[in-house]
This record gives structure tokens, C-alpha cells and sequence, in this order.
């Protein structure tokens, strides 16, 4: 069974080929058998996921079929769980239990699915690796010496291996995107507003957005139709209608217009990297697309203004752990001062404290300007970049990421190198746009994932062409070999 | 704009994080690596651009004045760290 969508899953549950039960077992089976391999899951939650697959199977009984009954989903440990722990990959909240439930995991449950555990990540999603995280780093199914990718790394690399069917990630700059190109899966970034982040653990809160990875556009579509729509409780999350993105995926490519812009082919890139996304659009080219040049100049400057807007806002953030209300507390504090500061000096990792000071240095007096502001200005610049290319063009293309899965360590002792993994996805969290990764081939053994980023609210769009590309090419049915 | 030692202590105060003195020479080069980088920025030509917070510049949405929270305190001191009658516990704050 672990070699099916969930688009062929929620099949097989509707034809009664398998019960809900049976499939949740066969994936914590599989769990329990190959993840000390992978380290992806950070807790597996096997007693619930058998009561909501005996529910599913009971409301399929009844013949109450949901978008999402009966399926198994693996969600990041960043979005808060009731009654289970929900750590963010931190030692800050290695205790902590979620007095309530994300709305974008309430969502899914009330549409019936299952939830399975929840996925390792970097510290706060703050890594390109997921080596940042307190529990260790995940492995690449692919290359168990390499890295998945981060910071939803736990989430691709347990697709991958097809430990679970469906999962949930975030991503501020990359995490969902990047590490789905590292392990040969789709994963999908909405437009900033689309899900809601209530209860999704805060790191960059103009830049983090929810959202599905699959092992298809199709099974992307399924879940974030699932995950789609306004909450109350989240006051940026948009009031737009949910499009039928089930329902678009089919839709003929005859006369889309594929931007191409030069700023992600730039002269010093892998020409492998680059091959392989050109192949990829050759091929949808070959279904009536049409390919047409634009530049977006300002966006060689989307990782320095990333670097400011990001942690800056992650300083004020991440304010709220300092060992009064949840969380790590440090022993015998000898007043408040120190209750705050050693708590959070040895509740959070290197990485999140590196970031943390950053943001705080450009956020004080004096340097607010100079670094904060301009960073600001810069993002609109980007953003009007963007806005011009998409009254040319319906989507626009390139590499997901400028090389594949790197070895393990690699890059852990050079920040600046690490940031540099996220090249091609940061800009489209500042322009608030949706984007997506899906798999296009092998680069040296390793996969490597295309881009296709679209207008606002275009998610429908986006996912209709990776489903097409996908209905031509077979890179997101492969499996890693060890984990046939 | 160089970080030196005395700027990583000052900042680490600023957000309530303890960097110890044999820290402080390490981390001021990683931040400086990472503050060279985000120069980048200077370059850009920015005189007349607006900063840019919502890329949606979308504006608050209301919503109905009514009481919509539920009384979660039962829920929520079983997590602290430490509480007592009711109220989060910290260290002696007033003489």
C-alpha cells in the first residue's frame, strides 16, 4: 500500500479494498520498522491514529466520505497538536504539550484524515537542513550520509520513503519547497494568507504560510484543499474564496505562458541544475506552453533582505520563551534576569540564537534604518518585480534549488553558505506568492526538483501544471531503493 | 558597521540571552559574516520606495465585538514551568 498516492489511497478506502485501520497499521508498521534510519518522525502519535482510522472507518460504513477519511498525514512538529507534544525541533519545548490544535490540522481531521506523527525539523524552522533540530537531523532517503533538506525535512524525507502518504510543512523561505526538491516529492508554499497560522508555532509571521507535501501535485491539491480557506483566528489569513483545485488540475496547457527568468540561470550555476529544469519545461512546452523570457532584477537581493526581515521578526517572535508560561525553565534561577536569560541561552540551539541577534541588532536604536527599513523597501521592489513579470506571463519557472542534497555537516559550521541553499524560493515569500517544487529528474543520482511559481491565489494554476508534467513523466513515482 | 564583543553583550541582553565572555569572539564573527552578506542591501537605490510590510497590503479586517476566548486557565498551568494558586510562579521580584 506504501506505494500509492493518497489520490489512489482515498480510492482504494471508497472501494473498500482496504479498511482505514488496515492502512494506518501498515504505515506505523513501516514507521516503526525504518525510521531509526531516517529519524523523521519526532513523535509517532500510533494510539490516536487508530482511533481516527476506526472513526473512518465507521463513517465510511456510514458512507460519509470527506475529502480526507481515513487518510494517514504526517505533520510538522511545528503546528500545535492537543495533548501531544509539540516541540519545533527545540529543547525550548521538548515538554511542551499543545493546549489546543492548529486550524490547519483541525481541518484536515474534520475532512476525516488520520494523523499519523509528528515530523522532525530544523530548530524553528530556522535551517536549510534540518541539522538545527534538537532530536538530530534527518536522512535523505535517497543518501542516508546526506541531508533532506530543510526546514520541513522530516516531512519529505518520511514521503520519500514512503513512510507516510501525506504530510504538512511550512515554509518561511524554502522549507517546504526545498526539501521536497531534495527528496524527490511536491510540495506546495500558498500564497501568504491562503492557510491560516493559528496555532502554527511562529518564526517570520509576514513570511511563514502552511502548506501541503505529497508524492503528487494531485495529492497536493487534495490536501490543501482540505487546509484552504479564512479563519477568524487569524486575522492575515485572506478572506478569498477556495478555488476547486481538484477540479483545475486537468486543465489543457495549450498557450500557457512560462516565464523564464534569467536571475535563475545565473552563469555560476550547476549546468546539471540548470539542464534539468530546462528539460522540464521543454517538455511542457511540448503540451502547447509557451516559453518567454523576463527578469526580475531586484531579486539577487531577496536573500540579504530575507536575512534582515526574517530574523527580525523572529527576535520578537521568539520573545515569548523565556521559561514563565511553557517551555524550558533553567534550575534554580537566582532572580527574573536570570531565569530569562539562562533559560533561553540553553533552551534554544546556536542557529535560532544566531538569528535572534541579528534580528535584535537590527531592530534597535540606531540601526533600524539602515537595516530593518531598507530591507523593507527592497521587499517591495521585489515585489513589483514579480508584478510585472505576471502581466506577461501565467506562471514562472526555474530550479527549486541550486544543487541537490548535500552531505551531512557539510555546511553546518557556515551560516551564510547554508542561507544560500534557499537562492530560489526566498523571494517568493516576500512577494507573498505560491509556489511549488515537483520532482524532474536526477542529477549524479540525486533528485532535483523544479519550481513553478504563480500570481496570487493562482495555487490552482500551479498545481494544473505540475499535475501535467506529472501525467508525462514518471520522477515523482520513483522510490528511494532501499525503501521499495 | 563591525560587530565587536562589547556589541554581541550588549545585544544579547537586549534579547535576554546569556553569552558567556569566551562566546562573545566567536559569535561577533559568524554575525559579522552573516551583517556582511545583508550589506548587500546598500547597494540598492531605495530613495523612493516605500517600505513594504504585507505583500498583500491588505488592511485588519474586523470582526464582532464579542467574547470568543474560553477561560483556559485549567488548561494552561499545567504546562508552566511552575504555578500556585492559580498564577505563574517566578523568582521573588520586590524584596
Amino acid at each position: 500500500m506504501h506505494d500509492k498516492t493518497l489520490t489512489e489511497l482515498k480510492a482504494g478506502l471508497q472501494a473498500k479494498d482496504f479498511s482505514a485501520r488496515e492502512l494506518t497499521e501498515h504505515f506505523l508498521d513501516r514507521v516503526q520498522a525504518r525510521d531509526g534510519e531516517l529519524n523523521s518522525f519526532v513523535t509517532v502519535t500510533g494510539e490516536q491514529a487508530l482511533a481516527q482510522a476506526d472513526a473512518a472507518d465507521q463513517a465510511i460504513a456510514a458512507g460519509d466520505h470527506r475529502l480526507l477519511t481515513g487518510l494517514p498525514i504526517a505533520h510538522k512538529d511545528i503546528f500545535c497538536t492537543e495533548g501531544v507534544r509539540t516541540s519545533c525541533g527545540s529543547r525550548m519545548l521538548d515538554n511542551f504539550v499543545a493546549p489546543y490544535t492548529a486550524t490547519a490540522v483541525e481541518r484536515m481531521a474534520a475532512q476525516g484524515a488520520v494523523m499519523l506523527g509528528k515530523t522532525n525539523m530544523d530548530e524553528f524552522a530556522m535551517g536549510s537542513s534540518n541539522e538545527t533540530s534538537f532530536y538530530g537531523p534527518v536522512r535523505n532517503p535517497w543518501d542516508t550520509e546526506r541531508v533532506p533538506g530543510g526546514s520541513s525535512g522530516g516531512a519529505a524525507a518520511c514521503l520519500a520513503a514512503r513512510l507516510a502518504p501525506g504530510a504538512t510543512g511550512t515554509d518561511t523561505g524554502g522549507s517546504i519547497r526545498q526539501p521536497a526538491a531534495l527528496n524527490g516529492v511536491t510540495g506546495l508554499k500558498p500564497t501568504y494568507g491562503r492557510v491560516s497560522r493559528w496555532g502554527m508555532i511562529a518564526f517570520a509571521s509576514s513570511l511563514d504560510q502552511a502548506g501541503p507535501l505529497g508524492l503528487s501535485a494531485a495529492d497536493c491539491a487534495l490536501m490543501l484543499q482540505a487546509m484552504a480557506g479564512h479563519d477568524d483566528k487569524d486575522s492575515t489569513c485572506l478572506d478569498e474564496p477556495v478555488g476547486d483545485y481538484l477540479g483545475a488540475l486537468d486543465q489543457g496547457l495549450d498557450g500557457l505562458r512560462i516565464g523564464v527568468p534569467e536571475e535563475f540561470f545565473p552563469d555560476d550555476l550547476d549546468g546539471a541544475i540548470a539542464d534539468n529544469a530546462r528539460e522540464a519545461m521543454r517538455e511542457l512546452e511540448k503540451q502547447g506552453a509557451k516559453l518567454v523570457k523576463v527578469s526580475l532584477p531586484s531579486i539577487k537581493l531577496s536573500v540579504p533582505a530575507y536575512y534582515v526581515i526574517a530574523p527580525a521578526e523572529a527576535s520578537s517572535n521568539l520573545s515569548r520563551f523565556d521559561g514563565v508560561r511553557f517551555g524550558y525553565r533553567c534550575e534554580d534561577p537566582k532572580d527574573l534576569e536570570d531565569l530569562y536569560k539562562r533559560s533561553r541561552s540553553e533552551g534554544f540551539g546556536a542557529e535560532v540564537k544566531r538569528r535572534i541577534l541579528v534580528g535584535t541588532y537590527a531592530l534597535s536604536a540606531g540601526y533600524y534604518d539602515a537595516y530593518y527599513k531598507r530591507a523593507q523597501r527592497v521587499r517591495r521592489l521585489i515585489r513589483d518585480d514579480f508584478a510585472r513579470a505576471f502581466k506577461e506571463v501565467d506562471v514562472l519557472m526555474g530550479p527549486t534549488s541550486p544543487e541537490t542534497a548535500f552531505k551531512l555537516g557539510a555546511k553546518a559550521d557556515d551560516p551564510v553558505k547554508m542561507y544560500m541553499a534557499d537562492v530560489f524560493t526566498i523571494a517568493v515569500n516576500l512577494a507573498g506568492l505560491p509556489a511549488l517544487s515537483m520532482p524532474s529528474g536526477f542529477v549524479d543520482g540525486l533528485p532535483a526538483g523544479t519550481q513553478v511559481i504563480g500570481n496570487y491565489f493562482q495555487e490552482g494554476r500551479i498545481l494544473n501544471v505540475a499535475h501535467r508534467y506529472q501525467m508525462a513523466t514518471d520522477w515523482h513515482q520513483r522510490i528511494p531503493g532501499a525503501f521499495q | 558597521m563591525a560587530i565587536d564583543s562589547q556589541v554581541v553583550a550588549r545585544v544579547a541582553h537586549l534579547a535576554r540571552l546569556r553569552v558567556d565572555d569566551d562566546e562573545t569572539g566567536a559569535l561577533s564573527e559568524r554575525l559579522n559574516e552573516i551583517l556582511g552578506m545583508v550589506d548587500q542591501l546598500q547597494q540598492a537605490d531605495v530613495s523612493d520606495v516605500e517600505p513594504l510590510a504585507h505583500p498583500l497590503e491588505v488592511s485588519q479586517p474586523l470582526r464582532d465585538d464579542r467574547v470568543t476566548e474560553p477561560d483556559v486557565r485549567d488548561k494552561v498551568l499545567p504546562i508552566a514551568p511552575a504555578s500556585e494558586e492559580g498564577c505563574f510562579l517566578v523568582p521573588r521580584v520586590i524584596e
